[in-house]
């Protein structure tokens, strides 16, 4: 409630700093690396970043939800990798009987988004029906499904047969009028999650059971079911950002989505969402996103600091990102 | 007190019936390696496994106990399990870091167990009773010898870099050495951090960011993978050729079948982990001497020589 008074009041104004601190922060890191190089605004430049943040940012959508509806899930890198192996391996089994073609590239794809609502709904079970910390139940999925994945490929790397890979590989690379796939998706995701977060009741909601659970129960909002809803969705999100990732490299192994549940979640806390919940912006996400996907591009981009050095340079965007906002929200 | 006093006394008791019994009529080597959790460790894990099933067959005095741990401090967990719970007569050891795992194998050595160090030496010497070595500065220098042959009149490339370690460094140190005064510039450096995804991320930058690159030092076969879909993307055609390493089966296909964009790959076997424990063995139930120094060299995969190297069944 607080945060749409201030946004009201602002608009009228000037825009407060919690709005426009990620989008300077976005604005600088742009000017940084078109100062730095003459290819960093090329179409081609462009379309790469966009479509690597494409993963990440679908799963860092549904994150946003369940984080402003105060909850968190950690297995999504694991489950993205379990997912990703699992399809190959139904991909692969079912070749010898349906052949390269489109049914068996929607037969990978139910596989992945099936998979990822049981997977999203398990973790909302455990943590709403049965009662277990979201922290808790979310860290045991995570080795659960990262083991499963290494077991899986006997500790090695699964890989999609050659022939379905030529065949399924488009979804990453190509696209409508020179937009790739992964992109598209990727803003169907963020308008539809806007929309939801914004306009519909499902997001108020949200952000009722994110500041005050007991209210929210008291104010007739089914807490569980809202709940549950949220990881089930993160869990779909998590489906549908692999069908977009196999064809890329067309294999998983262990190492596949490693540490993308801490890229999910800083980007949704950069974007301006609240960790312990209560409120939430899907189009901040989608900013947050794009200045992490972009920190790694300049610094590959430029020879200014040691390679050593990214994860230090990043560590300090991100909190620099953060920092822009609290200040503002100190003063207004 | 007296409680406390009867358990310890039950306790070394125990120990002691076993190590007796250990020693009794069976051997127990035990085998301490780094979990399953890229490529390279996955073979060696394929083949400690599979090592461990053949020589129990062939010499049924022989017991194996393997352990496989996800980082450094597990790994001393487990070693110290495998003294405590099974006095084993001999370690057969992979360090995950050398100066955190040198403490613990020490006193494993001091205590008059056979200790076997694999790939990555301890940072003190004179522990290991025998040392099975990859040749890591070995491994940079052959990568470097095969561009320089390749590309007699130089060229310009990239080069991707493992995570950021001593095995890193002295690969890259080696590589860069041999290369000098060749004509080859290296153009640009990054970390692919030997994964797939981190490198075709790179990959993709770097071909936005230079015009020309003649050839890639992708340094390892997971990371020449992803640099491969990369390039593949771009649709660029500078690009010669991209020289992996480690020996991955797939790589390995692409060599013997004469792939242009894999013309070689250097070799780092995961499988010198079954030299060390199979040297063990014949050193536990033979006369044989088998103590000292045996370093496996990295060698060049060429389309020639790539059916040796090839091996269907492993998972890397």
């Amino acid at each position: 409630m607080t945060a749409e008074t201030t946004n009201t009041r602002a608009r009228r104004s000037l825009p407060s700093m919690s709005v426009l601190g990620p989008i300077v922060a976005l604005v600088v890191l742009v000017a940084i690396g078109a100062m730095m190089n003459s290819n960093f605004l090329g179409a081609a430049n462009i379309t790469n970043v966009l479509a690597r943040s494409a993963f990440i940012g679908i799963i860092a959508v549904g994150m946003t939800f369940v984080i402003t509806a105060g909850g968190l899930d950690l297995s999504v890198g694991s489950m993205a990798a379990f997912i990703a192996g699992l399809m190959i391996l139904v991909m692969n089994a079912a070749l010898p009987s349906m052949g390269v073609g489109v049914p068996i590239i929607l037969l990978g794809m139910l596989v992945a988004v099936v998979a990822g609502i049981l997977a999203g709904l398990l973790n909302g079970f455990l943590i709403t029906t049965v009662g277990i910390e979201a922290f808790i139940v979310t860290l045991g999925t995570m080795g659960i499904y990262r083991s499963l994945v290494t077991w899986l490929a006997d500790g090695g790397t699964l890989s999609l047969d050659f022939g379905l890979r030529t065949f399924y590989r488009p979804v990453y690379f190509e696209g409508i009028l020179g937009i790739s796939w992964p992109i598209i998706v990727f803003a169907i995701v963020v308008i539809v999650g806007e929309l939801l977060m914004s306009r519909a009741r499902f997001g108020r909601h949200c952000a009722a059971i994110g500041s005050n659970e007991a209210v929210a129960h008291y104010s007739n909002v089914d807490v569980n079911r809202t709940r549950l809803l949220t990881y089930a969705m993160l869990g779909l999100l998590v489906g549908v950002a692999t069908i977009m990732y196999v064809p890329r490299l067309g294999s998983a192994s262990a190492s596949t989505g490693l540490l993308w549940e801490l890229e999910a979640i800083a980007a949704v806390i950069i974007g301006g969402t609240v960790l312990k919940g209560g409120f939430g912006r899907v189009w901040g996400t989608v900013i947050g996103v794009l200045i992490l996907s972009l920190i790694d591009n300049i610094l590959n981009l430029t020879d200014l600091v040691s390679p050593y050095l990214n994860g230090a340079i990043q560590g300090v965007i991100i909190i620099l990102a953060v920092i822009l906002q609290r200040e503002a929200k100190a003063k207004g | 007190m007296s409680y406390m006093k009867t358990t310890l006394l039950g306790c070394t008791m125990l120990a002691l019936s076993g190590a007796a019994w250990a020693q009794d009529d069976t051997t127990v080597i035990g085998v301490s390696i780094p979990a399953a959790t890229h490529g390279w460790a996955g073979g060696m894990n394929f083949h400690a496994q599979e090592t461990i099933e053949r020589l129990e067959e062939t010499y049924p005095q022989l017991d194996f106990v393997l352990a496989a741990a996800s980082d450094a401090g597990a790994q001393v967990n487990d070693i110290e399990d495998m003294v405590a719970t099974r006095g084993i007569d001999a370690l057969v050891v992979l360090p995950f870091e050398s100066d955190p795992l040198t403490p613990p194998i020490q006193s494993v050595a001091e205590a008059g167990t056979w200790v076997t160090v694999v790939d990555r030496g301890l940072s003190v010497e004179g522990v290991e009773d025998l040392y099975v070595a990859g040749d890591n500065p070995g491994f940079g220098r052959v990568s470097g010898e095969y561009m320089v042959e390749k590309m007699p009149d130089g060229g310009d490339i990239v080069v991707l870099r493992g995570i950021p370690t001593t095995i890193d460094n002295e690969r890259v140190d080696g590589f860069e050495s041999a290369i000098e005064g060749s004509g080859i510039n290296i153009i640009d450096m990054e970390h692919g951090n030997w994964n797939r995804d981190d490198s075709f991320n790179v990959m993709q930058d770097f071909l936005q960011k230079h015009d020309q690159i003649d050839a890639v030092w992708a340094s390892d076969d997971d990371m020449a993978v992803g640099v491969l879909a990369a390039i593949e993307a771009a649709g660029r055609e500078d690009i010669q050729f991209v020289l992996g390493g480690a020996g991955m089966k797939e790589m390995v296909k692409r060599v013997m079948d004469g792939d242009e964009m894999i013309p070689a790959d250097v070799t780092y076997p995961p499988s010198m982990i079954a030299t060390a424990i199979e040297m063990t063995a014949v050193g536990m139930v033979s006369n044989a001497p088998v103590s000292g120094t045996f370093t496996i060299g990295s060698v060049l995969i060429t389309p020639e020589n790539a059916e040796q190297f090839y091996y269907p069944d492993s998972p890397f």
